[in-house]
């Protein structure tokens, strides 16, 4: 597993002490992270963990307040990507950086193409090109368009640049997001390849199983704070979840009897057979009751967000079926499950949730008007009292209700959209995060509400990050893991180290078979 | 090499329809098949081609340029103002008014980028200002008599098998060839691609994004200025109201050309051929005599139609593969 | 309801400029508020502002909507031809004065709809999709009118352009009607919330239920209808169809007019009565210009002198170092030229 070469005295890249701030919030404090030469290092951590902020720093896009960057023991501060580059600081990210409409070839050489009288020589180009994907075992058509290829191969071909541009330092920012298992083997190829020229790399994903096949080291930051470094063979995968998620497991956690699984029998409001979507969640089965609170837990990225946006149709589902009441219904778009008394909160509220612009009340009762029908328009008074009732009611924080929603924080906003569903009385409500973002204040209160809303009768499917609070309000709880459903727990089975134990489970189980859950 | 064939496929298109389009003429008309009518082609075009070529830039740039027309019509009656008022050699005359054009361009080009604001509506602004000032200039059509444009009319290529292009066909075709190169193989072209492929990605890879959207706009007004030139030696006259419309002509070309509107994938080539089939059309409509000219407009707006609708369903294959909405 | 949300200190900009124009004008031309009733219609140099301002102001009407979506209809003009050219032609022919409206009406709605097909269902870039019908629009007007400037005798139609109603000038009497019944559609019904809330955030629209198609086809189908509107009062005023040159460029000024109005570009909250006084601050100068006896050539460098001067006031660069009047536009709306990804400031 280790790098061919002999480590050379000073570690390839060591960051001491590293701080940045963005208005007051510390995003990074005092992190220390250490790569060295021929080696994969994962950097793993929650939302708000501070990867990015780390990887920003690294890359010059963003300046830091304190702390040391050196790399092989000389002191850098890159200012921007272009100077970071030129450091032998290459990356690659998710949403590959290159450019689609270009050829391969002159993907990898924008900027630095071979000349010949002025000229550039097209010829060399290409051949240069396929010299410098050979290695990497990729014999490409180098002039055809970057964008018919897959994204696998993409990442590849931004992997060959960065590598090409003299990189000594690689880091790979989630490149495994969108990629089917077998693209992610031959990137690990790749990896392990480049690994044993002496390159360091630094890994970002949220799949914890790639995490063991391809990692020497693993740091794990939490709130912007190192929580440790640890080589991949001494860190069990139970202790690997606790840190990221920040709890301090007890030994006996490990074990726990499995209570009697409470089986509920009354009919579903909502079913889900064989649900699913290539590349964003492995097929599931999914029974909602009504008056139930079921809970979607896992790691970012294990397909907790694209299972609710298939519920809501947000995303088409592309294979099995969705049944409401018994009936087979289809899901094609939010309208659908809006017809059906969904309701969806989702996780990026700027983008998918408010209506900036508009007021809050505006922005309260459009879903109930969107159903209702532009014919029939909601009278200004029935809307102030609709907006001023669940002003109230949620104690959204506004001067009126004609202020624009996007001069509100995030949790006034937040209270604003389930303003919006519960305004439409639906009988499922999905929330993807809803305290994400929140102060404590709000927060306890949008539990509350959430229970208050069960006792009512009102299903919900929840989506979070936050352990504890799925443990207050859910009775039923669905695990993923790596974009499958890989435990379902009931009633008494509820709890955070059974959460935990699911997450860091190495078989995946059946979703719905009850707690099976190895360490 | 399927690859290839799916890429060149909009230029395969735009040249079949070229090539049929002839073929079709050529068979309903026994006089059409001739040289004179290619090079009539070639020279009453070449204005129009002489500004696709800048127009196909802009748009591969993801931008847009609606003051091209405008600046044809300013620049004939700059030269018609210096050289007939002025008493100007037309030399001088048309450097002036490539710098001014060029530079116009250039303008433009530098409160887009500065002020990212959306080229529509900058060019647009540049549009009335161009008309205006050649309105201001004079409002008449002014007739330039200077020997030399005499001359430069008589001048022309004539080859043994009986082509004969004239000074207008030859400076398109110049300037199409030199485009192919800037296109093609100079850092600038492909700056211009990545560019409207991706801005973010493209100054990410280091593409010099204030530069080249800069020298992109001075370049579109730089050949619409030389169109001016072509136009008035065509003409023989400087007329504020020369060449209207003619920016959606070019736009037009640009799309049947197969360029995306959107920027980024398109061939300079194809805007030739692009042009090549508006005055075919054309050719096909004077030389049928009972068909009316409205009908040049609706077969190109068919023709646009088509194209676009072309574009999009290739799009949607090559954007196919999905890439889902992650969790970030 | 929504429509005057931004409140009315914030129209003050446009109002006061149509003033200052106005008020520019009488101090050039003193008698340029003098109003005199002659043969049971108004004339008078203000009069001639408002009916000449008719057909852009209506085109304002219309294109407002598209704009608050962000869209824009490039084909207003060429659909100002083809209305035109069927009813003098149909006119000509010897159709009933309300065959012909119908006629006209019908096919602004026509090209309206195709236009919000292309855009919402083809998913095609607004100023592509409309490119297509500015350019056939025009080709079509004249299949139309066979080429010919086609005019008419029947001073039924002819009536629409310089007849008067209660003494005031009848374009200006649409031009009053179309602006209620648009206001009356958009503000009793819920469709001017929907055309906000898709013009702010297509996605959140989408996602709380908002039938986003539906809503941008209805826009470009009432832009086209306005423009027939405007195409009929054209023809109507000069008894004739010069499918040439019938709305030719009109389509620059109604955008221009809605700029001026302070509808943003980038979509959103949209003001119909602003975007008409927009239309009117243009006609003023137009008017202006030709009263100090300048060429009326000036005018398009005035213009685009006024709408550089807006987009200035409006630019994201601009704004960065403005302080943000209370409620205004925040630059979110548009992406800082170098800006953290995705994550914000806080990743």
């Amino acid at each position: 597993m280790t790098a061919s070469t002999a480590p050379p005295s000073a570690p390839l890249l060591a960051i001491r002490g590293l701080s940045k701030a963005f208005l007051g919030v510390q995003a990074l404090d005092g992190v220390d992270f250490t790569l060295r030469h021929g080696e994969i290092h994962a950097l793993l951590g929650e939302n708000g963990a501070g990867k990015s902020t780390l990887i920003k720093t690294l890359t010059g896009v963003y300046q830091r307040d304190n702390g040391t960057v050196a790399l092989e023991g000389r002191e850098i501060a890159p200012r921007g990507v272009e100077e970071a580059q030129r450091l032998h600081i290459g990356t690659v990210y998710q949403e590959v950086n290159l450019l689609p409409n270009l050829s391969v070839a002159e993907n990898l050489f924008l900027g630095r193409q071979p000349m010949r009288w002025g000229l550039v020589d097209r010829g060399a180009m290409r051949r240069r090109a396929r010299a410098v994907l050979q290695p990497y075992g990729l014999s490409v058509d180098v002039t055809a368009p970057l964008g018919r290829f897959s994204v696998a191969t993409q990442q590849i071909i931004a992997i060959a640049r960065a590598v090409d541009m003299s990189a000594k330092v690689l880091i790979l920012d989630e490149p495994t997001a969108s990629l089917d298992a077998q693209e992610v083997a031959v990137l690990f190829k790749v990896m392990r390849t480049l690994r044993s020229r002496g390159i360091g790399i630094v890994f970002v994903t949220h799949f914890l199983d790639q995490v063991y096949e391809v990692c020497d080291s693993i740091t794990v930051l939490r709130n912007g704070r190192l929580v440790g470094e640890r080589r991949t063979a001494d860190l069990p995968r139970l202790d690997l979840v606790a840190m990221m998620l920040g709890r301090e497991l007890e030994a006996a956690a490990h074990r726990i009897d499995l209570g009697p699984a409470e089986v509920d029998s009354r009919p579903p409001l909502a079913s889900f057979k064989g649900f699913g979507k290539a590349r964003s969640v492995e097929p599931f089965d999914l029974d909602i009751r009504p008056g139930e609170v079921v809970a979607l837990a896992g790691l970012l990225g294990s397909g907790r967000t694209e299972t609710v946006r298939l519920v809501f149709g947000m995303d088409r589902a592309d294979r099995g079926e969705a049944t409401v009441d018994g009936r087979a219904v289809r899901l094609k778009g939010p309208r659908d499950a809006v017809r059906l008394g969904f309701g969806f909160c989702p996780e990026d509220r700027k983008k998918e949730g408010i209506v900036g612009e508009l007021s809050v009340r505006e922005n309260i009762i459009l879903a109930l008007q969107a159903r209702q029908g532009w014919l029939k328009p909601i009278p200004r008074r029935r809307q102030e009292e609709i907006a001023d009732r669940f002003i109230r009611l949620l104690d959204i924080r506004t001067p009126d209700a004609e202020r624009p929603i996007q001069l509100l924080s995030g949790g006034n906003q937040q209270k604003a959209l389930l303003a919006r569903w519960l305004a439409t009385e639906p009988r499922l409500l999905i929330l993807d995060e809803p305290t994400r973002g929140i102060d404590v204040g709000a927060h306890a209160e949008i539990i509350r509400l959430i229970e208050r809303l069960c006792a009512d009768g009102m299903a919900l499917l929840v989506v979070s990050s936050e352990l504890e609070e799925i443990v207050a309000y859910s009775r039923r709880v669905v695990v993923l893991r790596d974009r499958r459903h890989v435990a379902e727990l009931r009633g008494g089975e509820v709890s955070v180290e059974r959460i935990v134990a699911a997450i860091a489970s190495e078989t995946p189980n059946v979703a719905g078979s009850g707690a099976e859950v190895r360490q | 090499m399927t690859g290839a064939l799916q890429r060149f496929l909009p230029l395969i298109v735009t040249t079949a329809v070229l090539v049929v389009g002839f073929l079709i003429c050529a068979a309903q008309f026994p006089n059409f098949a001739s040289w004179r009518v290619v090079a009539n082609l070639l020279t009453d075009n070449a204005f129009l081609g002489i500004t696709a070529v800048g127009m196909t830039f802009v748009i591969l740039s993801g931008g847009i340029d609606l003051s091209v027309g405008a600046v044809i019509g300013f620049t004939t009656v700059l030269l018609a103002v210096l050289i007939e008022h002025g008493g100007w050699h037309p030399v001088p005359a048309f450097a002036v008014a490539l710098i001014a054009a060029g530079g116009f361009g250039a303008a433009m080009g530098g409160v887009i980028h500065v002020f990212q604001m959306p080229p529509f509506i900058v060019t647009l602004a540049g549009m009335f200002i161009a008309r205006g000032l050649g309105f201001v200039l004079t409002t008449d059509s002014v007739p330039i008599n200077h020997p030399l444009y005499g001359e430069l009319n008589d001048m022309a290529l004539r080859f043994d098998f009986g082509l004969k292009l004239s000074l207008p066909a030859l400076l398109m075709l110049g300037v199409v060839a030199a485009a192919v190169v800037l296109a093609h193989w100079t850092r600038f072209g492909a700056n211009l691609y990545a560019l409207g492929g991706n801005r973010q990605s493209a100054e990410l890879m280091g593409v010099p994004v204030a530069r080249t959207t800069v020298a992109v706009y001075a370049l579109s007004g730089l050949l619409a200025g030389l169109a001016g030139i072509v136009f008035s030696l065509y003409t023989g006259a400087g007329y504020s109201l020369a060449a209207t419309g003619v920016e959606l002509d070019t736009i037009t070309a640009v799309v049947i050309g197969g360029t995306q509107l959107t920027g980024g994938y398109g061939y300079v080539v194809g805007t030739f051929v692009g042009v090549l089939i508006q005055g075919l059309i054309q050719t096909y409509i004077t030389f049928d005599g009972t068909l009316s000219s409205w009908w040049t407009k609706i077969a190109i707006g068919v023709l646009l139609f088509v194209f676009i609708l072309l574009q999009k369903g290739l799009l949607t294959v090559w954007a196919g593969r999905g890439g889902e909405p992650a969790e970030a | 309801m929504t429509l005057s949300a931004p409140g009315p200190a914030r129209n003050l900009p446009q109002y006061g400029a149509l003033i200052a124009v106005l008020l520019a004008n009488w101090l050039l031309f003193p008698d340029f508020f003098a109003i005199r009733l002659q043969d049971g219609r108004l004339f008078g140099s203000l009069i001639d502002v408002l009916n000449r301002g008719a057909p852009v102001a209506l085109l304002a009407v219309g294109m407002t909507m598209v704009i608050a979506t962000r869209g824009v209809d490039l084909s207003v003009g060429a659909v100002m031809a083809i209305s035109g050219a069927i009813a003098a032609t149909m006119t000509g022919a010897g159709w009933s004065l309300p065959a012909v409206l119908a006629a006209s009406l019908a096919a602004g709605l026509l090209c309206g709809l195709w236009n919000g097909v292309l855009v919402a269902v083809l998913r095609i870039q607004p100023i592509i999709a409309t490119l297509i019908l500015m350019v056939a629009g025009r080709g079509i007007a004249q299949l139309v009118t066979e080429g010919q400037i086609v005019t008419f005798t029947s001073p039924a139609l002819a009536f629409i352009g310089s007849g008067s109603f209660l003494t005031v000038p009848m374009p200006v009497v649409l031009t009053i009607v179309v602006l209620a019944v648009t206001a009356l559609l958009v503000r009793a019904t819920a469709l001017g919330l929907m055309i906000e809330a898709v013009g702010v955030n297509r996605l959140s629209s989408a996602g709380a239920g908002v039938n986003t198609p539906v809503v941008l086809v209805a826009v470009y189908v009432w832009c086209g209808l306005c423009a027939a509107v405007a195409g009929l009062i054209v023809t109507a005023d000069i008894r004739g169809a010069d499918a040439n040159n019938a709305g030719l460029w009109l389509e620059l000024d109604a955008i221009l007019a809605v700029v001026v109005g302070g509808t943003s570009l980038l979509g959103g909250r949209f003001g119909l009565v602003l975007s008409v006084v927009g239309a009117l601050i243009i006609q003023a100068m137009n008017t202006g210009i030709l009263l100090s006896g300048f060429k009326p050539e000036f005018n398009l460098i005035v213009k685009a002198g006024v709408l550089l001067v807006v987009l200035l006031l409006q630019s994201p660069t601009l704004t960065l170092f403005l302080p943000r009047p209370k409620g205004a536009r925040p630059i979110g709306t548009v992406k800082p030229p170098v800006a953290p990804t995705s994550g914000g400031a806080k990743p």
